[in-house]
């Protein structure tokens, strides 16, 4: 499920610890839903073609020392003209003094005047990147995120086909739950899908028979963690008969997530089968295929180069001086 | 697919139980079923999915089933959690 995300303008100063000048509604309602940031130079200057009025505004040494070159008149007259597209809020950096035109303008258009310690600039990209995070795309997926050797590895699978108790003797084997049964997944960029717990359930496990579990409590901080990628999707089902399993492994299975294809398997299952020990050689084997070595491929080259011709193998190995 | 909307009512001190019911009865069909709230979905069969919703008393919540047995899915689920005290 899709939805269009949106933060506050409230969360927004108490992730950046940012101090609020002026504000005339409560923060709370003030949602931002784009991710880009702008600084008003031109608008200031009087050009509004293709401004984008729902953008966080922040203005810096420059645009400040531009308004104070001008008369307190023009100052009243180009803020205003800023102030009255409908702007979200104006972010004044490095510790900048709101002048009397900003407050004035401010109050008028009812604008939040907030000010951050930082540089324009340093402050511009956190900001950015804060941004594209909390606003990227996300929907939640019925399954359990771990993260084995490294990968992140989501196993997914109906109810009550050994999803939980998987993951239970994964981090028995040394390693990280990150979150059981309903996993928030973001698309972070392009390329990259982030995974989390909502965190009413955070580090729960339930196991069927035995309730709730605390995996934090029981095995320690060493054996979660809050987020992490998802690298490759593992698809537990029950075995059915007559259906085909991936013998070779050389089926590139992608699963799109968010618009993303993640490398998939399914593996079925059977009484017997140890399922840990398959998804930690799921997640060795995806990285070496990453890392450019492909189990497959190499036994086809053993295979082929055995039924190559005598004389051909013979003259292969040259550098050696017989 | 089919969805239907409904005002969930429980105890506050059978709170808990009320939802584990709620992921038993669930589990009888062979449908997919969820649960929403606002934007958030999960799974009906899910304990720890169904907590993770925050679900409270007089929430309004929807719920969705898909598969063969969705219509009488629909019709428990909905019909149990209109008010849960009284099977417990």
């Amino acid at each position: 499920m899709h939805n269009m995300s949106m933060v506050s303008l409230q969360e927004i100063v108490d992730a950046f610890n940012l101090k609020v000048i002026y504000s005339a509604k409560n923060l709370d309602d003030i949602m931002i839903s784009v991710a880009d940031v702008t600084r008003p130079g031109l608008q200031l200057a009087g050009y509004f073609k293709h401004f984008g009025p729902d953008r966080i505004q922040i203005i810096g040494n420059m645009e400040i020392s531009y308004l104070s070159s001008l008369s307190e008149k023009e100052q009243n007259k180009r803020l205003s003209h800023l102030m009255a597209s409908g702007i979200p809020c104006l972010i004044l950096s490095r510790h900048h003094e709101a002048s009397n035109a900003m407050l004035y303008t401010a109050e008028k258009y009812s604008v939040p005047l907030i000010q951050t310690h930082e540089t324009t600039s340093s402050f511009y990209a956190s900001l950015v990147k804060y941004l594209n995070v909390e606003l990227a795309p996300r929907t939640s997926i019925h399954g359990v995120l771990v993260e084995v050797f490294g990968e992140g590895v989501l196993i997914t699978g109906d109810s009550g086909v050994g999803k939980s108790e998987t993951a239970l003797e994964l981090v028995k084997r040394g390693h990280r739950l990150i979150a059981d049964d309903l996993v928030e997944v973001r698309r972070v960029s392009d390329t990259t899908l982030v995974g989390r717990a909502p965190e009413i359930i955070r580090h729960l496990l339930e196991i069927r028979g035995l309730g709730i579990v605390d995996v934090k409590e029981l095995y320690g901080v060493s054996s979660v963690k809050q987020q992490e990628n998802i690298n490759v999707i593992i698809n537990l089902e029950l075995w059915q008969e007559g259906k085909f399993y991936s013998r070779l492994g050389n089926e590139d299975e992608t699963t799109a997530v968010l618009g993303i294809d993640v490398p998939s398997l399914t593996i079925p299952i059977r009484p017997g089968r140890n399922l840990a020990i398959i998804v930690e050689v799921a997640a060795i084997n995806h990285r070496q295929k990453m890392m450019g070595y492909n189990a497959t491929n190499a036994l086809a080259d053993r295979v082929f180069h055995s039924r190559e011709p005598e004389e051909k193998k013979k003259q292969e190995p040259k550098y050696r001086n017989e | 697919m089919i969805s239907k909307e409904v005002c969930f009512a429980c105890d506050a001190e059978t709170h808990m139980k009320s939802i584990a019911l709620l992921i038993q009865k669930a589990s009888n069909f062979d449908s997919s079923i969820y649960i929403e709230k606002d934007d958030r979905r999960a799974n009906a069969k899910s304990l720890l999915g169904v907590m993770s919703l925050g679900i409270d008393s007089g929430d309004q919540l929807k719920v969705v089933a898909e598969g063969e047995d969705e219509e009488a899915a629909v019709k428990v689920i909905v019909d149990y959690m209109t008010d849960t005290t009284k099977e417990l």
